[in-house]
């Protein structure tokens, strides 16, 4: 496994060498939805009783951020690798698909616990957030995280453009995390779009997540996790078989 | 110990596109053999697949014995592509750039890194070890692709036009480098459009066309299957007339100089010389001039074209 943590490594350091732009930025972005939402729902009754609207806001921030940056991290190094065909140096060597999914997938994974916990030191300054389950914040943050990378494998090897990769950033991504209870719980909707929420995994990852704040949730923890757990399997399978299959990547 | 490279009954088609049609190959050991044919010939396919960045449709290719699809890992051990294209990731230093790719093979102890220093020194890039590669001009980058190529001390190292693009004193060094190589054990593959760098360097060449091999043989051989060679008559004066039969294989004719192109094999040079006396021409020197293996090469592409 030498190759597979030279390959972690390298993607670490990707990331780290534009930190500004891959961990400041998000942390910003996910501060200003912050103050904006908080002060235009000031003064609304509870979503969850006992906890504040902006203290309901910051597990979702928080996961959204890592969802949308876990996303970005193993699609945008993949597609840039491919269009600058820098790629061919990984491609030439004796990794094998699993190695290439796993660092790719881990250094996802560790820019969005960065961006999350970037998020959370930010908030904290606004309002107090009790940690009720540690574990299943790590849990949900690991497998989340995890799930997207996956999916952003599966997003840079597919896309051979870089206006592919924004449309499915822009037009899957983007809309199932923001539809996913960020700034709402699942029981302020509709029957209806309740149902069509339950169908979206990302809302299973953010209320998992506020359940180990705050100790409730809208679904079951368990189902949550094993929701997660499930989805995380699937796409990290999906994007293994293309990555093993050379989809895009060997002719 | 087997051959360096093998192929047997290679194939690969594009979506319309036959780009390698049932290629057999072996290439020895420690030898220095030239892969050449125009564009679209199948080269870079061929090399693709030896590199395991093509898969083939048919057939099997084989680094140093070891299968590239199902002992992938140790064909890549044994292999060290420099490629066509400058490609470069432009996050990383040059250092940063040589340990990464040695890592990828498992390659991070202290002789790895003295190794990685050599390949800098070798390649004269020493002082631009910790300069960002986009920092670097175009013969640097390109410097730095063949130590990225070696990091892993490859047995085999495949250079595709490694020198296109490339200035004369810079292509001079790349070329005592891999002289050195070659000297060390290494087989070398080169694929080049310049063919008078292939007729000075390689030992086996194959003459790629139309994805198929159209010639393959030692340097010297397909050099005799040139159809013709020159023939330069110098004359005491420039006044007499040439024999009828010599005529068609006048090439040029400037003042006293006779230039003619002579069938191998079917035209004898005594006797031209004897025709050119017996029709009063008074000859001084002479000098004759084998085909290059450019002539050799158009000669082959152009036949099976």
């Amino acid at each position: 496994m030498k190759g597979f943590s030279t390959l972690f490594y390298k993607e670490l350091l990707r990331f780290y060498k534009v930190s500004f732009q891959t961990i400041l930025a998000p942390v910003v972005t996910a501060l200003l939805y912050l103050l904006v939402f908080a002060s235009t729902f000031r003064g609304r009754p509870d979503i969850l009783p006992g906890v504040p609207y902006v203290a309901f806001l910051i597990p979702g921030l928080m996961m959204m951020s890592m969802i949308q940056n876990a996303f970005a991290n193993s699609s945008s190094s993949l597609i840039q690798s491919k269009i600058a065909g820098n790629l061919i140096f990984i491609l030439l060597s004796p990794l094998s698909a699993l190695e290439f999914f796993l660092a790719f997938v881990g250094a996802s994974v560790i820019r969005a616990l960065c961006v999350a916990v970037g998020v959370y030191v930010a908030a904290v300054f606004f309002v107090a957030l009790p940690v009720r389950h540690p574990l299943f914040l790590i849990l949900f943050g690991v497998l989340g995280s995890a799930a997207l990378g996956a999916l952003g494998v599966i997003a840079g090897v597919w896309a051979e453009r870089f206006d592919q990769l924004a449309g499915f950033q822009n037009f899957v991504v983007v809309p199932l995390s923001f539809l996913s209870g960020v700034f709402y719980s699942l029981r302020n909707l509709p029957p209806f779009w309740q149902t069509v929420s339950r169908l979206n995994p990302l809302l299973y990852m953010i209320d998992g997540f506020r359940y180990g704040f705050f100790g409730t949730s809208d679904v079951s923890p368990g189902l949550s996790l094993a929701i997660v757990a499930g989805f995380c399997a699937l796409v990290s399978l999906w994007a293994l078989a293309l990555v093993g299959r050379g989809y895009r990547l060997r002719n | 110990m087997g051959p360096a490279i093998e192929v047997q009954g290679l194939h690969k088609r594009f979506a319309h596109v036959h780009a390698v049609r049932g290629v057999d190959l072996a290439v020895h050991q420690g030898e220095f053999f030239g892969l050449l044919g125009p564009n679209g010939a199948g080269k870079s396919t061929l090399i693709n697949i030896l590199a395991g960045l093509t898969r083939p449709d048919e057939g099997r290719a084989a680094i140093c014995g070891h299968d590239v699809i199902a002992d992938y890992r140790e064909a890549r051990r044994a292999l060290g592509v420099v490629p066509q294209e400058v490609v470069f990731d432009p996050f990383f230093t040059v250092r940063e750039v040589l340990a990464i790719q040695a890592g990828y093979f498992g390659l991070k102890g202290p002789k790895d890194k003295a190794w990685q220093e050599e390949l800098l020194a070798a390649l004269m890039l020493q002082d631009k070890g910790d300069a960002n590669m986009r920092t670097l001009s175009g013969g640097m980058k390109r410097r730095v692709l063949i130590a990225q190529a070696l990091v892993h001390r490859p047995r085999v190292v495949i250079l595709d036009e490694p020198t296109a693009g490339v200035d004369v004193e810079l292509r001079a060094s790349l070329w005592v480098f891999i002289r050195r190589l070659h000297a060390e054990g290494h087989t070398i593959v080169l694929t080049t459009h310049y063919l008078e760098e292939a007729e000075a360097l390689c030992e086996r060449i194959a003459i790629m066309q139309g994805g198929c091999i159209a010639a393959l043989d030692t340097k010297e051989a397909l050099l005799r299957r040139a159809l013709s060679k020159t023939l330069r008559v110098t004359t005491a004066e420039a006044a007499a007339t040439l024999p009828p039969r010599l005529a068609p294989k006048l090439r040029k004719r400037t003042a006293n100089i006779l230039e003619f192109a002579l069938q191998q094999g079917a035209d004898s040079i005594p006797e031209v010389l004897e025709s050119l006396r017996a029709a009063g021409f008074v000859v001084t020197d002479i000098s004759t001039e084998q085909a290059s293996l450019e002539e050799v090469f158009l000669e082959l592409t152009k036949k099976t074209a």
